[in-house]
């Protein structure tokens, strides 16, 4: 890409866990506003890159900057939604989502805040709630609030919809698919779904494992919203579908040498 | 269908104490061993009408006070060390399983010995009785917090002081509240035990002393108090405090 300052820069990262190696030389520019998926079997090191953007983790080689800032630990201006919604069971929705302002802001500012969140994931009505008393769909709708509650530059999203069941999920993309248009936020989503992927972003990438490493990069040139049997979607899932197969193969073959090897 | 587990317990008490009227005038056993319940239930309504029992009970939780009190303070401090510091708790945690196993009436000679035939010596039992439990628990409790709460907190730029007060204090406090539950439990008996060796004043010596004295209906009426006691205390306080919180986080439907 031509651009000279790139919002979220990932140079020539690489983490081993213990001796083992994720993934080595991943390169990644990314731009403000902009909505991307990291899409790839599981073991590609998807999560793992995206906890180290959010500094969760460190690089072991090279670094990740945002906004020209090297990433060195967790901070405000990131945002995470994790697969469980992991809310604080002690506070109430709204407390939940004031969370991250405490201390930073005045009461006044931070219900402010919280009310104007709430409102977007639409859960008003139950801001004095406990989050055991609302169901998985709209407990992961209050982890979206909390997130966006510290206007963070960049909201990552860990397989934010895996746990909730396909109806809950749709109804979450298109409720997603107007924040970000009305926030304008840019989001790293981490999927192991096709569809998902196609359907919410600007631009896929798609990773393989063993090692893991980035084999493609997608822009998503179509029309929101987005229909499934849209033909160009069609052929989008196809061309990633093709790419995966022989991902998912490898790790299915690897397996099964392993295996053999135990039990012969 | 709540009236009907009422009456079931009231009418099993019946029985009981049909029974041991039974016994008691099928002449097996000498009066003086086996007294009936009215001379029981007298013994209780005149110790407490003559103020012995009254006294024994708030020296007894004088004493429950101060040592429970403590064993949750130091019991709390060891188990946070331990729950903190994988060094600490590789180093010292299997010896305060070791202490965990060690029966508090055991400690009973060795407070005597080395602080005297006193109170204070009960109190240093009871101590010893709560300490051990709640530390083992207090651990329980910070590795037990969900990781994905640490992460999350870390994701909103919390860390330090912050971390641990705001996330890992409120998300270890069920295990905690069990914690204290039984450290009462454990302090309860080693109260007994403390106080049935002692000087006194206390419900466990008052138990002595009336075994002293052969009077068998008061043995048995403290014993009664002793485990109406212990099961109400548990029932209305810790159990339901326990469950609030249970339930609040999430823990009990």
């Amino acid at each position: 890409m031509g651009c000279a300052y790139m919002f979220l820069q990932v140079n020539n990262v690489a983490k081993t866990f213990a001796e083992h190696e994720v993934f080595s030389g991943i390169d990644l520019s990314i731009h403000e506003n902009q909505f991307v998926s990291l899409l790839g079997p599981s073991g590609c090191g998807k999560s793992t890159l995206l906890s180290m953007v959010a500094g969760l983790e460190a690089a072991t080689e090279g670094s990740i900057s945002l906004g020209g800032k090297t990433i060195l630990e967790p901070g405000t201006d990131r945002g995470m939604v994790f697969q469980q919604p992991a809310l604080f069971p002690w506070l109430t929705v709204k407390d939940n989502v004031t969370f991250p302002l405490k201390d930073k802001l005045s009461k006044k500012e931070q219900d402010q805040i919280a009310a104007h969140y709430l409102k977007m994931v639409h859960l008003t009505r139950f801001k004095e709630a406990y989050p055991h008393e609302l169901s998985g769909g709209m407990q992961q709708r209050v982890a979206i609030a909390r997130a966006l509650a510290m206007d963070p530059k960049v909201l990552l999203m860990d397989e934010p919809f895996g746990a909730l069941d396909e109806q809950t999920r749709h109804i979450l993309h298109d409720e997603l698919m107007k924040i970000f248009q009305e926030t304008k936020k840019t989001i790293l989503f981490v999927t192991h779904s096709i569809q998902e992927a196609i359907k919410l972003s600007d631009r896929v990438i798609v990773m393989g494992t063993r090692p893991g490493r980035i084999i493609a990069d997608f822009p998503v040139d179509v029309e929101r919203p987005r229909q499934r049997d849209d033909s160009r979607v069609i052929e989008l899932e196809q061309e990633i579908m093709e790419l995966l197969k022989g991902e998912i193969n490898k790790v299915l073959k690897e397996e099964l040498d392993h295996e053999t090897k135990h039990f012969t | 269908m709540k009236l009907s587990i009422l009456l079931k317990r009231v009418l099993f008490i019946g029985v009981l104490l049909a029974i041991w009227q039974g016994v008691y005038m099928s002449g097996y056993f000498p009066a003086i061993q086996f007294p009936p319940p009215t001379k029981v239930f007298q013994a209780m309504v005149e110790g407490f009408a003559d103020g012995k029992l009254v006294s024994a009970l708030l020296a007894s939780f004088k004493h429950l006070l101060i040592g429970l009190g403590l064993a949750i303070g130091i019991g709390t401090l060891i188990g946070v060390l331990l729950g903190k510091s994988r060094q600490a708790d590789e180093t010292a945690g299997m010896y305060l399983i070791a202490m965990q196993s060690i029966p508090s009436i055991v400690w009973v000679p060795l407070a005597i010995m080395l602080i005297g035939l006193n109170e204070t010596a009960v109190i240093f039992v009871v101590v010893l009785g709560g300490t051990f439990v709640m530390a083992l628990n207090t651990r329980t409790a910070i590795h037990s917090v969900p990781p994905e709460f640490i992460k999350a907190a870390r994701t909103m730029g919390t860390k330090g002081m912050r971390l641990f007060f705001k996330v890992e204090v409120p998300a270890s406090l069920p295990y905690f509240m069990s914690g204290i539950r039984l450290a009462w439990a454990f302090s309860w008996r080693a109260l007994m035990a403390g106080e049935l060796l002692s000087n006194g004043p206390g419900l466990g010596y008052s138990l002595r002393y009336a075994m002293d004295f052969a009077q068998m209906e008061v043995v048995i009426g403290i014993i009664i108090i002793v485990g109406v006691i212990g099961s109400v205390v548990d029932q209305l306080f810790f159990s339901k405090m326990e469950k609030k919180v249970m339930r609040r986080w999430g823990l009990l439907k």
